[in-house]
């Protein structure tokens, strides 16, 4: 590890109408180092790896690379000085295969331009091969989860021969054994040079993997300190600019009796022998490794995806899940992993994206009754503390913890009884994750139920009563509160 | 901020308006017989059906497909509603047999779409080549001539009010109800915006297609009755590219290609800019095939026009959401 510095920024400044969104940054990371950048959404640290990436033009100040002044137009450029940007939102064409998108702008090609699929086919499987990665070459973007995918960005860019790599968010969509694989790769990456931005909310894996951390609150530069020099709570205090006590706001409520259970469910080729139960008040959590089969079995409980046989007890009685419509009736809803694809309605606005699901609640006697949709929904955000300009703003324009809190808020207008969330938090910051906590608790407080499906163990162990580890398609594991340990987890997910 | 951001949504909402007055104002500028009680009649009558639909192509695209057959299944529903009347003399009939036919051609685009997966463009071209096909069949290629009393749908009036136009302002009223006040009207945006999200909470997609197509066939069929007695002929090969035309009215009055957006009152406006330009150009003597490439870079303006407008929008939501992250403050224990 040196000090000789790699990539420094000096007095850049950034600004949108009305926003200020970067004051005066100073910011160097090392050669060969990891380098972690922590901060809350909208303190600015995209914003700089934009600028960085050839994204964004300064308003002001310099860049410098190896110590000389660069300008950086555009990411082509930005590549040809050796920096590699791993995006946190995954813009991926569900169409596309893996080996089309492995070598995306840099197909083989032979002579005459024509590409080489022959050659693109051997080198994919030689890729995956080499980094022991489950796909076939022509399978589809589309048959892959979001985990999948995030790993096979972070491979992709790796591999490009980069001399400084931005990772953004880079763990939030994969499992704790792909984080371990990913970190041995940052270790390897170091030790032949390369340095490495990490921007994370994941503080544990922050002071696990960083050398320098430097915290970023309202554009400007609060902190930067090698790690071993601050602590976690220094790192949260200087995030939110003062201490905060009590991550996980688990209370201890009242268990009722059943009001899930699953028994013998089966689906074809996805998941198997599922026998699960469900306690008034209690929030259950589905641990396991990617492709261990909990998104597809909510998917099918909700009823998105066909069953090949099973049973579902809701309240004690038999019901049939054919449809999310089915599902609704029973009073269960689900909070979709992959929001991009399943969740937002981009085009439309905040109001109508948190109504889609109780359209009978405003359109009856024959006409709109919009003064009550706005004060409905209104409310909920309230509560919730959704940001937003106004009610009509689209969806898109809001940052993810608020797509987050909007889409959770169109649930909650059901008044459901049980509530899966797909891995909930996924890049979200650490103020959104606490109120997305503490709507777990009301409702269990409120003697509902939450199944909850995570990569994040700290999270499952903080805010679960039980969780149920699942590996290839079964449930391999229940685990009491009182036994929860990430090793114990692991065990049961491998 | 939130002032600023009002003033340019009202600005995007009334363009189009805007747009229209301008036309207007250059038409009769252009021509002294544009503003005419005469010359507007005619153009508000002609404008009945490619208004109609145009509509049809609205909630189509709004929800994320298209209808390509519009043109071709409006000549068959008229043919054999014109054939009915001349059978029968019964004036409702024929037109619930326009309205029939039309359905039931929509129906199969809609099983086509829904149950075979298959592609809007793909299935509606197909209709659009057997309706036409089948149109000309069963007329064996001859035009359908002397109606009689059919042409009061079309050429009639009601109290000094064209036929067209009453039946252009019902529908009118009755579109903008859907849209605004029905649940499916809100399930339209919703579909064409994302569809896998509306299936995710729980909107019944399947069923609000095939509802969809429904109406525009019963739009298809209204206005193949007024075509027909319009120029008081049953003809096979007539409304050919009438569904581009419809496209092209809905895309200029802001209904977005991508789907998730569009209003009543754009598709409207659209579709009279349209109208007026036709118009202005056949008041001033235009060579008809040179109308007839003005047509067409007309519509390849309005969907360079949808696009770029979007890009705008997604860039606009850059710089809101830096804001909005601002603003974000935290309320923790």
């Amino acid at each position: 590890m040196s000090q000789e510095i790699k990539l420094r920024v000096s007095n850049i400044e950034k600004s949108f109408p009305g926003v200020k969104a970067l004051d005066k940054i100073d910011f160097s990371v090392r050669k060969g180092t990891v380098h972690a950048l922590c901060g809350e959404n909208g303190a600015g640290k995209s914003t700089l790896m934009k600028i960085i990436n050839g994204i964004y033009k300064p308003d002001a100040g310099q860049i410098f690379i190896d110590e000389k002044p660069v300008k950086i137009q555009n990411p082509i450029q930005a590549a040809s000085y050796g920096i590699a940007m791993i995006a946190q939102e995954l813009n991926y064409v569900p169409e596309m295969s893996v080996e089309e998108n492995l070598f995306l702008g840099r197909l083989p090609t032979n002579k005459f331009g024509k590409v080489d699929w022959k050659k693109l086919r051997r080198d994919t499987i030689k890729f995956l091969k080499d980094e022991d990665l489950p796909y076939e070459p022509d399978q589809k973007l589309k048959t892959l989860t979001v985990s999948d995918i995030q790993m096979l960005e972070i491979i992709k860019a790796i591999s490009n021969n980069a001399s400084i790599i931005v990772m953004d968010e880079p763990t939030s969509a994969i499992t704790q054994r792909e984080v371990e694989k990913l970190f041995e790769k940052i270790a390897m990456l170091k030790k032949k040079g390369v340095s490495i931005i990490y921007i994370s909310h994941k503080l544990d894996e922050v002071f696990q993997i960083a050398d320098d951390i430097t915290v970023f609150r309202d554009g400007t530069v609060v902190a930067s300190h090698p790690a071993k020099d601050l602590t976690m709570d220094d790192v949260i205090a200087l995030m939110v600019g003062r201490k905060i006590t009590n991550v996980y706001p688990k209370e201890e409520c009242p268990i009722g009796e059943n009001i899930l259970e699953v028994e013998n469910l089966y689906s074809k080729g996805v998941f198997k022998d599922i026998h699960f139960h469900v306690k008034k008040g209690e929030i259950i959590g589905f641990a396991g490794l990617v492709g261990a089969g909990r998104t597809e079995l909510m998917r099918s409980l909700f009823g998105l995806d066909p069953i090949t046989s099973g049973k579902i007890k809701i309240h004690g009685k038999e019901v049939k899940i054919e449809s999310v419509h089915d599902s609704i009736a029973n009073k269960m809803v689900m909070l979709s992993e992959d929001r991009r694809r399943y969740g937002i309605i981009p085009v439309r606005s905040v109001m109508e994206n948190a109504s889609i699901s109780s359209l009978q609640k405003f359109f009856y006697g024959g006409y709109w009754h919009s003064k009550q949709e706005k004060e409905m929904v209104g409310n909920y955000f309230k509560k919730m503390n959704v940001k937003t300009p106004t009610l009509e703003t689209t969806i898109q324009s809001l940052s993810g913890g608020n797509q987050q809190k909007v889409l959770l808020a169109k649930w909650m207008l059901l008044e459901p009884d049980i509530l899966i969330l797909d891995e909930p938090t996924r890049g979200i910051d650490v103020g959104a994750k606490f109120e997305i906590y503490k709507l777990m608790t009301d409702m269990a407080k409120q003697g509902k139920s939450v199944i909850m499906i995570s990569s994040e163990l700290p999270e499952l162990i903080g805010m679960c009563d039980r969780i149920y580890v699942m590996n290839k398609g079964r449930i391999t594991g229940e685990l009491q509160r009182d036994e929860f340990t990430q090793e114990k987890i692991m065990k049961f997910a491998t | 901020m939130v002032e600023k951001f009002k003033k340019s949504k009202i600005m995007e909402k009334y363009s189009i308006f805007i747009v229209l007055i301008f036309m207007v104002v250059i038409c009769s500028l252009l021509d002294k017989n544009f503003l005419t009680k005469n010359n507007l009649t005619n153009v508000a009558r002609q404008l009945a059906v490619g208004t109609i639909l145009a509509y049809g192509e609205m909630i189509l695209i709004i929800s994320g497909m298209l209808d390509l057959s519009a043109g071709s299944v409006l000549a068959l529903a008229g043919v054999l509603s014109v054939s009915f009347y001349k059978a029968t003399g019964s004036l409702i009939g024929a037109f619930l047999i326009a309205i029939l036919v039309a359905v039931i051609c929509n129906l199969i685009n809609a099983v086509m779409i829904t149950n075979f997966k298959a592609p809007p463009f793909i299935a509606t071209l197909a209709m659009m080549t057997v309706a036409r096909g089948a149109a000309l069949l069963y007329t064996k290629g001859q035009n359908i001539l002397q109606l009689g009393k059919y042409v009061v749908f079309g050429q009639g009036d009601i109290l000094g009010i064209p036929t067209p136009i009453i039946f252009l302002a019902v529908i009118t009223v009755i579109i903008y109800y859907l849209l605004r006040h029905t649940a499916l009207g809100r399930s339209l945006y919703a579909i064409g915006g994302n569809e896998e999200a509306s299936i995710a909470s729980g909107i019944n997609v399947k069923l609000v297609k095939y509802k969809v197509f429904i109406i525009n066939g019963i739009l298809v069929g209204i206005a193949g009755v007024l075509f027909m007695s319009r120029v008081n002929a049953g003809l096979p090969n007539g409304a050919v590219g009438y569904e581009m035309e419809g496209l092209t009215a809905a895309i200029v009055g802001g209904t977005s290609f991508s789907g998730g957006i569009g209003t009543t009152m754009g598709t409207l406006a659209g579709s009279f800019i349209i109208g007026s330009l036709n118009n202005i150009m056949n008041l001033t003597g235009v060579d008809s095939y040179v109308q007839q490439i003005v047509k067409g870079a007309i519509i390849a303006l309005a969907v360079i026009w949808d696009i770029r407008s979007k890009s705008k929008k997604t860039s606009k939501v850059i710089l809101v959401e830096e804001k909005q992250d601002k603003q974000l403050n935290l309320n923790l224990n």
